[in-house]
């Protein structure tokens, strides 16, 4: 029976072991790319297009220490010696270590007659981190920087700092608009009685799903014939519309959820419908509210179809600065990859700080149109 | 309070208060957005001429927006109480329904039978052209390609997505660490498609063949380091598509997870016990009594990321524009109507998304039907 259970322990013990190395291989697989994103980004601009990013940890590599031209008298058609090694050309175009550990490396073509002679060294230790990358792609400055070649380019900038701001405008009025009036409307479809009540409310789960693109084009209309096109109200207003049948949704099954007596007894202490609302149910719906203001708040946030269609350069927010950046400065590595941290940072500060609440919101939005 | 509930909506007084009734029914349920309209519109004209710093802007308008949508709440209730009791039963309700039924209406509801007509009509909405449009949105070859391409999102992105999600929650609950584990799978769903275009972008980034080139995206120098060469695997078509399919799964595997780890959790403790006492290996009970269990919540993420496989658009915009035999349906709408001025065949393929959706529709009024919340 002992041998039995010791050799169960130890099946066990073997299984959860493989259980965390699987789930290890997939997580180091999910991080790997925003690490690389956020390793770059501080990375000097020269660098970034010559190694790749993983470079920047402790490794061993060959380094470059001397070079050794031939002596005019060294026929290199041939075999001849050099550093205690017979070799020709050919192996020294391919690299050629040599007893010492050290590598030699013919130089560029054959009438150079230089050979770079690497020593395996250990690198990364003082890697060159900046934050230039980031005071270049907030300040909307002139900066100069090393392009791919090695050229020294001067540039202004993109002020993503200009985006962020915009961003803020356009997110806290497009999650607080919403939730006001989708709270008022869940209310109204909660406890009071109205005729056409349950009609309404069909039409607002109907139009859960609905795409967003099917309403892109008649509003765009409406919008310029109002001119309101690329101003904030614009963009608030869009996604108040948007947002409200699941903010109505969600809050309406949260308060019906609420104990009925509550709100009986305070209706016979004489308390208005307004009072009932502001004083109780508000306070006590905080939860539902916080779900759903966090996802609209990432959703907007992170939003780009709405932005790229009703606003403008001038107002543009985060993610369409980043879109932009991506199609004008494609290869620039080091802005595009501060840029999209930048456009980042936000949402990720949310997601640590109120996990709870942030996955209960993700998943009582999925299924916003 | 039972008088509180009984319906005193419906006046007695005959068809002239039924008439006034309604109407001020209608009149109230516009107040708040028309006033809301006007107010944050006299403050964009306010914004639009100063001269103040972007800051400034930026504090006034956001207390203007949100002070102005309460204010406009707290007046509107605070007439309609002056008015005689039975007026104010009336009318009041529609003071908290009415602005959010007069938005839904304009944003989403009237726009579906807009763009329904406009889809009939020319790329300038001057004539009426038949079916024409549709014609277009099913024949034409970009489309075709772009169906193509959001089959291939809607099979591959999905069975990803949840494969990885269940493998994960299934995982993950027999793990000491699962929280952490999570965490790291549900981190990507924080991000924008946009940021994620550009982190995955570096991961595929290319940099040519030549001497002592360095390759600088992660899967070319893996590539490499394998003896393989290096590819510019954007342009590579018909596979570019799956390389964009992995960016959706990257995102929405979290989401498959969080929701099939809870309806795991909620699978009895007894049952699992029970089985495996009997001597049930665990891929026994992973297929006999974890997957049945949990089949209402897997249909239902299932159902969940072929919507949004369908309506997918930042990616491809962002990754390659649509280039290289990677464009969708979402993106082919874009483009029709911004890039080439179709305002007709844009809308057609709006409808034509819409109606893919019209099945989760149903569902969805169906559930609420069952659950008998009036």
């Amino acid at each position: 029976m002992a041998a039995r259970t010791e050799g169960f322990q130890q099946k066990k013990r073997l299984s959860s072991f493989l259980v965390n190395l699987t789930l290890t291989i997939i997580c180091i697989v999910w991080l790997v790319p925003v690490i690389g994103l956020l390793i770059t980004s501080f990375r000097d601009s020269g660098d970034i297009f010559k190694t790749g990013w993983w470079t920047v940890f402790p490794h061993r590599e060959y380094i470059n220490t001397r070079q050794i031209i031939l002596d005019p008298s060294v026929n290199v058609d041939g075999n001849f010696q050099i550093e205690g090694i017979t070799t020709n050309f050919n192996d020294l175009r391919n690299g050629v270590t040599a007893p010492n550990g050290e590598k030699l490396t013919w130089y560029g073509n054959k009438r150079t007659r230089t050979i770079d002679v690497a020593e395996l060294k250990w690198v990364g230790f003082s890697t060159n981190m900046t934050i230039k990358n980031y005071t270049s792609v907030l300040g909307g400055k002139t900066v100069t920087f090393k392009d791919a070649t090695g050229r020294d380019v001067e540039t202004r900038g993109p002020n993503l700092g200009g985006a962020f701001l915009n961003s803020l405008a356009v997110t806290i009025p497009a999650t607080i608009i919403p939730i006001l009036i989708a709270a008022f409307a869940a209310y109204g479809f909660a406890w009071l009685n109205f005729p056409g009540r349950k009609s309404f409310f069909i039409g607002v789960v109907a139009m859960l799903v609905v795409p967003l693109q099917i309403a892109l084009v008649p509003i765009l209309q409406d919008y310029t014939k109002l001119q309101l096109n690329g101003t904030y109200l614009a963009i608030w207003l869009a996604h108040t519309g948007f947002g409200l049948p699941l903010a109505i949704y969600l809050l309406f099954n949260y308060m019906t959820s609420l104990p009925r007596e509550i709100l009986e007894s305070a209706f016979i202490d004489g308390a208005s419908n307004f009072t009932i609302f502001t004083r109780l149910i508000l306070p006590l719906s905080v939860p539902a509210l916080a779900s759903f203001a966090i996802f609209q708040f990432l959703w907007v946030w992170n939003d780009y179809l709405v932005a790229l269609i009703f606003l403008n350069p001038q107002t543009q927010v985060v993610t369409m600065a980043l879109a932009s950046l991506v199609g004008e400065r494609g290869q620039d590595w080091h802005l595009l990859t501060a840029g999209a941290f930048v456009s980042m940072i936000l949402p990720l500060a949310v997601f640590f700080m109120l996990q709870r609440y942030f996955v209960r919101g993700m998943m009582a939005g999925s299924v916003k149109g | 309070m039972e008088n509180y509930m009984e319906d005193k909506s419906t006046p007695k007084g005959g068809i002239f208060t039924w008439l006034i009734t309604n109407l001020s029914r209608v009149l109230i349920s516009l107040v708040v957005p028309i006033g809301l309209f006007v107010i944050l519109w006299q403050g964009f004209i306010f914004l639009r001429e100063s001269r103040a710093p972007q800051t400034i802007l930026v504090v006034v308008a956001i207390v203007w927006g949100v002070g102005g949508v309460a204010a406009l709440f707290w007046v509107t209730n605070l007439l309609v109480e002056q008015l005689p009791k039975e007026w104010t039963r009336r009318l009041q309700p529609f003071i908290f329904v009415g602005p959010g039924i007069a938005i839904l209406a304009w944003y989403l509801f009237i726009p579906v039978l807009r763009t329904l007509i406009l889809s009939f009509q020319n790329d300038i909405s001057t004539q009426w052209v038949g079916f024409t449009n549709y014609v277009y949105a099913f024949t034409d070859r970009i489309m075709l390609e772009a169906f193509r391409n959001n089959l291939l999102w809607m099979i591959f992105g999905t069975v990803f997505s949840v494969g990885v999600g269940l493998l994960v929650a299934v995982l993950a609950d027999r793990s000491r660490y699962e929280s952490i584990f999570k965490a790291m799978i549900f981190l990507p769903m924080a991000i924008s498609f946009v940021g994620a275009g550009v982190i995955w972008k570096f991961v595929y980034a290319y940099l040519g063949t030549g001497v002592s080139i360095q390759e600088i995206g992660v899967l070319n120098a893996i590539v490499v380091s394998l003896g393989g060469k290096a590819q510019p695997w954007l342009t590579v078509s018909p596979w570019n598509n799956f390389l964009l399919i992995v960016i959706m799964v990257w995102l929405q595997t979290g989401f498959a997870m969080v929701i099939i780890s809870s309806a795991i959790k909620g699978i009895p403790a007894e049952l699992l016990e029970a089985a495996r006492v009997d001597g049930a290996n665990e891929f026994r009970v992973f297929f006999s009594i974890i997957i049945p269990s949990i089949a209402g919540t897997l249909i239902t993420v299932t159902t969940t990321i072929i919507i949004f496989s369908l309506k997918l658009f930042d990616v491809v915009r962002v990754m390659t524009g649509g280039n290289f035999g990677t464009n969708v349906i979402a993106n082919e709408f874009y483009l029709e109507r911004f890039t080439y001025s179709q305002a007709g065949r844009a809308s057609a393929i709006a409808v034509v998304l819409l109606i893919a959706t019209i099945p989760v529709m149903i569902y969805n009024l169906r559930q609420f039907q069952e659950r008998k919340a009036f």
